[in-house]
């Protein structure tokens, strides 16, 4: 990665300093904000800029909302990140699985990915923690759920191209095992395709996390974004800050990947073009 | 036509097992979750022990899960897609009576959209990397990041709370005794913010297609030629350029429905619209799963109707589709 390259274009730097923001107001929130953030801190309803020790006022039950805002980063960024990766881990060994062995395997592995296709993926989400009761590691596995088949889809098609060359053909020669060769030799290189989805599986899956605990969905003993919107929406006429700023993070957030993410493809995409 | 008969029984047949995946992923679900259906029918309705027991063997729920897996599809061949808890009724019933008012407001958003969304693709398009380009593609990028809850809320907030100008939620207005036109302005009055929320977060993905896709016909030749022959700009980027780069984009139509589909319960939650959305929040709120169940399995046929046809559209719109299919 040409960091030069990567850094002249201003989506980009735009991008990196939203995620980096995130990243430190995360970092910091228990630093900054070592109590807890779901304890009531002042009276209620303040509004923001009023007192400095609450500068974003508080809710309808007194709670902070700058400490709400700086606790929801971290929930709506560690949700983001587990539940990506769990999709592109789940979905490039999928894809690998079913493009390397071929014939029934891949009918029989491809037919499920349709499957998960054809369910609205937020239903299926929603369905997966009602039933089985929402906690953080619930929601990271129902937002999974939902967006795996992606990078399944698109490590099958690299893998297809890639089982064909030489260096595979060779493996096979040498008397590799074709376990090892699927995932030692072949999966790494399928790779850069799926992880170039991964800034628009990110913002998804925060953007579900976000609807989840709108819902109601969210593991009631954290803090979250979408949480703090649906607090606010039952005082939406006489104070609709609280409703306003949590929604605000949450834009800044996944425009932030977005940025980031289409930055890092043109960049790499540029040099190859150079190339 | 022939070809169109044939694309439509390949995409009937390979539906097939998709489904039953669905149904089986469904079936899991439903075990997975505390209590089964007699007890759910029990609470409805009422009953004793004793009836709960005969209940339980004549409904085979004793039986072993394979069993009951098969008992599980055959009541779905017949229609019977269980009992729901919480409206003591058939869930297909209650499923049907609240999705005409979901296709109603997909159908509307797909519309706004999928119209915004090429219009503005095509100013884009007409001069990849100029100023408007990048206007409009970080313009609707930031929008795409907006959550549709939250869009919802806000756009409430500005039209309904501050200036008054639309109704707060709901459908229509409620024992308004208005029939025929007025009832149905009425409710094209209520359905403004919903659709139009639901429309905007998704538009920005027509946008960024149909831009990429005019960059890439105006570097083919016979953008080229147009241009040699000194076409007005005009009607090379409307009827040369747009016009290929659109066909991509009715492809994505069917495959939107889904994320749709999802989209539609935050934004019939916001707004009260009772559709198939609002009625997956009330069944989580109930703890109704046999509804919630049912919801996904009618949203999953939905969709693959709506693929269906998608497929006969673009089969009707571009020859070249299926023609490959009679050798194959």
């Amino acid at each position: 990665m040409n960091l030069g390259r990567l850094f002249r274009s201003p989506e980009a730097v735009a991008g990196f300093a939203i995620l980096g923001l995130l990243a430190a107001m995360a970092l910091a929130a228990p630093l900054l904000f070592p109590g807890d953030p779901l304890a009531i801190a002042g009276q209620p309803l303040l509004r923001p800029f009023q007192d400095w020790a609450l500068p974003l006022g508080t809710d309808r039950l007194g709670r902070d909302v700058l400490a709400g805002l700086f606790h929801g980063a971290r929930t709506s960024l560690a949700v983001g990140l587990a539940a990506a990766a769990a999709s592109i881990l789940v979905g490039s060994i999928v894809g690998t699985v079913a493009g390397f062995a071929g014939g029934l395997v891949d009918e029989v592995l491809m037919r499920i990915t349709d499957a998960f296709q054809t369910v609205p993926g937020f239903l299926l989400s929603l369905a997966l923690v009602s039933v089985v009761g929402p906690s953080l590691a619930v929601v990271v596995v129902a937002i999974a759920l939902s967006a795996w088949t992606g990078p399944a889809r698109i490590a099958r098609a690299e893998v297809l191209s890639i089982r064909e060359r030489d260096f595979v053909a060779s493996a096979r020669v040498i008397g590799m095992n074709p376990v090892e060769i699927a995932f030692r030799e072949v999966l790494p290189n399928a790779l850069p395709p799926v992880l170039a989805l991964s800034s628009v599986i990110v913002a998804a899956a925060i953007l579900t996390e976000a609807a989840l605990s709108f819902l109601g969905l969210g593991d009631p003993n954290r803090v979250t974004w979408g949480g703090m919107i649906a607090e606010g929406r039952a005082v939406l006429r006489s104070a609709p800050y609280l409703s306003v700023i949590p929604g605000i993070a949450l834009v800044l957030a996944v425009l932030g990947v977005y940025l980031a993410g289409e930055g890092v493809v043109e960049s790499s995409a540029a040099r190859e073009g150079q190339a | 036509m022939n070809r169109t008969v044939r694309l439509l029984k390949r995409r009937l047949v390979g539906s097939i097992p998709v489904l039953l995946i669905v149904v089986i992923g469904s079936f899991l679900l439903l075990e997975a979750a505390p209590g089964d259906a007699v007890d759910a029918y029990v609470a409805s309705v009422g009953g004793d022990a004793g009836m709960i027991e005969a209940l339980r063997q004549s409904w085979g729920l004793d039986a072993s899960p394979m069993t009951r897996l098969v008992a599980y599809l055959w009541a779905l061949l017949h229609l019977d897609l269980g009992h729901s808890v919480a409206f003591s009724r058939p869930v297909l019933d209650v499923v049907l009576e609240r999705l005409p008012n979901t296709l109603f407001l997909m159908g509307a958003a797909t519309a706004l959209s999928f119209a915004l969304g090429t219009a503005l693709g095509i100013i884009a398009g007409a001069r990849p990397g100029s100023a408007r380009d990048r206007f409009l593609s970080i313009g609707s990028l930031a929008l795409y990041a907006v959550p549709g809850f939250w869009l919802a809320l806000v756009l409430t907030i500005v039209f309904s709370v501050e200036l008054r100008w639309l109704p707060l939620s709901g459908m229509e207005t409620i024992a308004s005794g208005k029939t025929g036109l007025a009832r149905a302005l009425d409710i094209a009055w209520h359905m403004v913010l919903p659709v139009t929320s639901l429309g905007l977060i998704y538009f920005a993905l027509y946008l960024r297609m149909m831009r990429a896709g005019m960059a890439e016909v105006w570097r083919m030749d016979f953008t080229l030629a147009a241009r040699a022959r000194g076409i007005p700009r005009r009607r090379i980027v409307m009827s040369h350029v747009a016009r290929n780069a659109l066909l991509p984009l009715v492809t994505m139509l069917g495959l939107q429905s889904a994320q749709m589909l999802g989209g539609s319960v935050v934004i019939e939650s916001v707004f009260s619209v009772p559709g198939l959305g609002r009625l997956a929040q009330e069944a989580v709120g109930s703890r109704d799963t046999p509804l919630l169940i049912g919801i996904i399995l009618v949203s999953a046929v939905l969709v693959i109707v709506i693929n269906l046809l998608v497929d006969i559209a673009y089969a009707a719109l571009d020859p070249r589709v299926g023609a490959s299919e009679a050798s194959a």
